[in-house]
């Protein structure tokens, strides 16, 4: 808490992102009453949506996006020798040290945007929208699931640094990885070759549209209730995804540990 | 005269050698810039889907229908003539890099030195931005050859293209010295990172960097149109695609060239009154 009117401007700077994501989605529908013909993502489905990828975005930013850019510094600057040296599990001591809280209240945000957006759909008499005790810890499962996948992700992203010496672009990186994965599996699934290319690769190779996706559609019922058939299918994949990735990440991660070489002295 | 023109030549040459050091990681960088506009292009075309008439008159570049009087090739082709917008106006780096010259003291250097701040920064800018096309035509020309469809109207008249490109230029000038006078308001603030931060996430949105400005609400519009974003990126971009076109467009490079001039004087201003006030921290 020590730069206070920095983390207020951060606070400030992550959640006027948000609000533009918003707006722009608000213009969106200002035009269009769905996103995809016949996808069921109509305004208060996607909202829920976009809330969904501000909470799983806003848990890699507070725990690990720090730490991931940390850890390409260690390897820099050699510091990681230490890090080695103790008798602990190197991928999780690495993974977890910092936290940034300024990240948060934009997860918060997330929440509000859902809630609104849940009490909206239950107010309007053409949606039948089905919400049992089950539906929250079931989301929030999923919500973990994505995150472990992001994780996963991220961590394979900078253990690359390793290889590479540094990794300034790892930002970069995440960005246009993760741009993938604000939207809809549909709008790739529709979008001839080139789409289902995309679409197959992010989801069964980083398999990161799951994460999103499967949350999302278990508040939002895009398609109504009860889930269809692929629903439940791609459900079940993405647990099995979010196990397979968590082994991957490990595995890239300690690839790269054999690659190390210390730097300096 | 002579001399000082020697001076700039040197920097000029030094930082073209530079920047061709990582010439792979260049061309990798362009071509991921793109990948944004994948998406994009997979995101609108969803959008336009629903809006088409069904079983309408779809062409070759997509489903029919019009918002705020961009068909879905328009929409597209926006995206990609704003990443060439962007090309020319954005200046990564530079903020930071003269705040934190301020913080640290080097710009003591510029104070002893007969070279000045801003000019030898220019002369790096100019040159960085030459290597950047000359490794960059590759990708792009790649990209808008794939994406060619998209462009329905085809190439402009000469007159626009013209105007397309003394934009370009002075839209560089532009985000050159503007983003010089957020960096010297780091001799009031020693941290300017936040505030680098913020101006970047406005600059997305009031650029029509994030969609094209004509997408917004009508009062929004006629302030976003008072300020001088939208001239390093919807500006440059809604010339070629004709969606301003005949006197207003003449005068929407007037006001852009009047918004470089004032950013000139404000950017000499802040720095004269800076180094007044400047206490020469650090080493």
């Amino acid at each position: 808490m020590s730069f206070r009117m920095n983390f207020v401007l951060q606070c400030f700077s992550s959640m006027s992102w948000a609000a533009m994501n918003w707006g722009l989605f608000k213009i969106i529908y200002r035009h269009t009453g769905e996103i995809g013909r016949g996808t069921g993502w109509h305004e208060d489905e996607f909202f829920i949506f976009l809330g969904t990828i501000w909470i799983i975005n806003s848990l890699i930013q507070t725990f690990f996006m720090a730490n991931a850019e940390e850890f390409s510094e260690l390897i820099r600057t050699g510091n990681l020798d230490f890090a080695l040296l103790k008798p602990i599990d190197t991928q999780f001591l690495i993974s977890f040290p910092r936290i940034n809280w300024a990240q948060v209240p934009n997860g918060l945000l997330g929440v509000a945007l859902i809630i609104y957006s849940m009490i909206n759909l239950h107010m309007d008499p053409n949606k039948d929208l089905y919400f049992a005790w089950f539906s929250i810890p079931a989301y929030l499962f999923f919500i973990g699931c994505g995150a472990i996948v992001m994780y996963s992700v991220m961590i394979c992203l900078a253990s690359t640094s390793i290889w590479f010496g540094r990794n300034q672009n790892l930002y970069n990186f995440w960005f246009y990885i993760t741009n993938f994965y604000r939207y809809p599996m549909e709008i790739y699934q529709r979008g001839g070759n080139i789409g289902m290319a995309l679409w197959c690769t992010f989801t069964f190779v980083i398999p990161i549209l799951v994460v999103s996706n499967i949350p999302a559609r278990i508040l939002a019922q895009p398609l109504g209730t009860p889930w269809q058939s692929w629903e439940w299918q791609l459900a079940g994949f993405a647990i099995i995804a979010s196990a397979w990735s968590l082994w991957a990440s490990r595995w890239v991660f300690r690839k790269a540990l054999l690659s190390y070489r210390s730097a300096s002295s | 005269m002579l001399d000082n023109a020697t001076t700039w030549w040197t920097f000029f040459k030094i930082s073209i050698n530079e920047r061709l050091i990582y010439r792979a990681d260049f061309m990798l960088g362009t071509l991921m810039r793109f990948l944004p506009t994948l998406t994009q292009i997979f995101l609108w075309w969803a959008i336009y889907d629903v809006i088409s008439t069904p079983g309408g008159t779809g062409t070759s570049a997509g489903p029919d229908g019009e918002i705020a009087g961009y068909k879905y090739g328009d929409m597209v082709a926006y995206y990609l003539m704003v990443i060439i917008s962007r090309a020319f106006s954005s200046m990564p780096g530079l903020t930071r890099g003269i705040a934190n010259q301020i913080r640290n003291g080097e710009v003591k250097k510029f104070l002893i030195q007969p070279v000045d701040m801003q000019g030898c920064l220019l002369m790096q800018r100019i040159a960085h931005k030459l290597v950047y096309y000359l490794i960059a035509t590759l990708p792009f020309a790649l990209v808008f050859y794939m994406c060619g469809d998209f462009f329905i109207d085809g190439w402009p008249s000469a007159d626009v293209l013209v105007v397309f490109f003394a934009s370009l230029v002075f839209s560089f000038l532009l985000g050159f010295y503007l983003e010089s006078c957020i960096g010297l308001i780091g001799f009031w603030f020693l941290e300017v990172t936040s505030l680098t931060f913020i101006y970047m996430l406005m600059n997305f949105l009031l650029s029509g960097h994030m969609f094209p400005l004509d997408l917004l609400p009508g009062a929004i519009r006629s302030i976003v149109d008072f300020l001088p974003f939208k001239y390093l990126a919807y500006f440059p971009a809604a010339v070629f695609l004709g969606k301003v076109e005949g006197a207003e467009m003449y005068y929407g490079l007037a006001v852009e060239i009047a918004w470089v001039f004032f950013f000139i004087v404000l950017s000499r201003v802040l720095w004269w009154r800076g180094i007044k006030r400047y206490a020469g921290f650090g080493g």
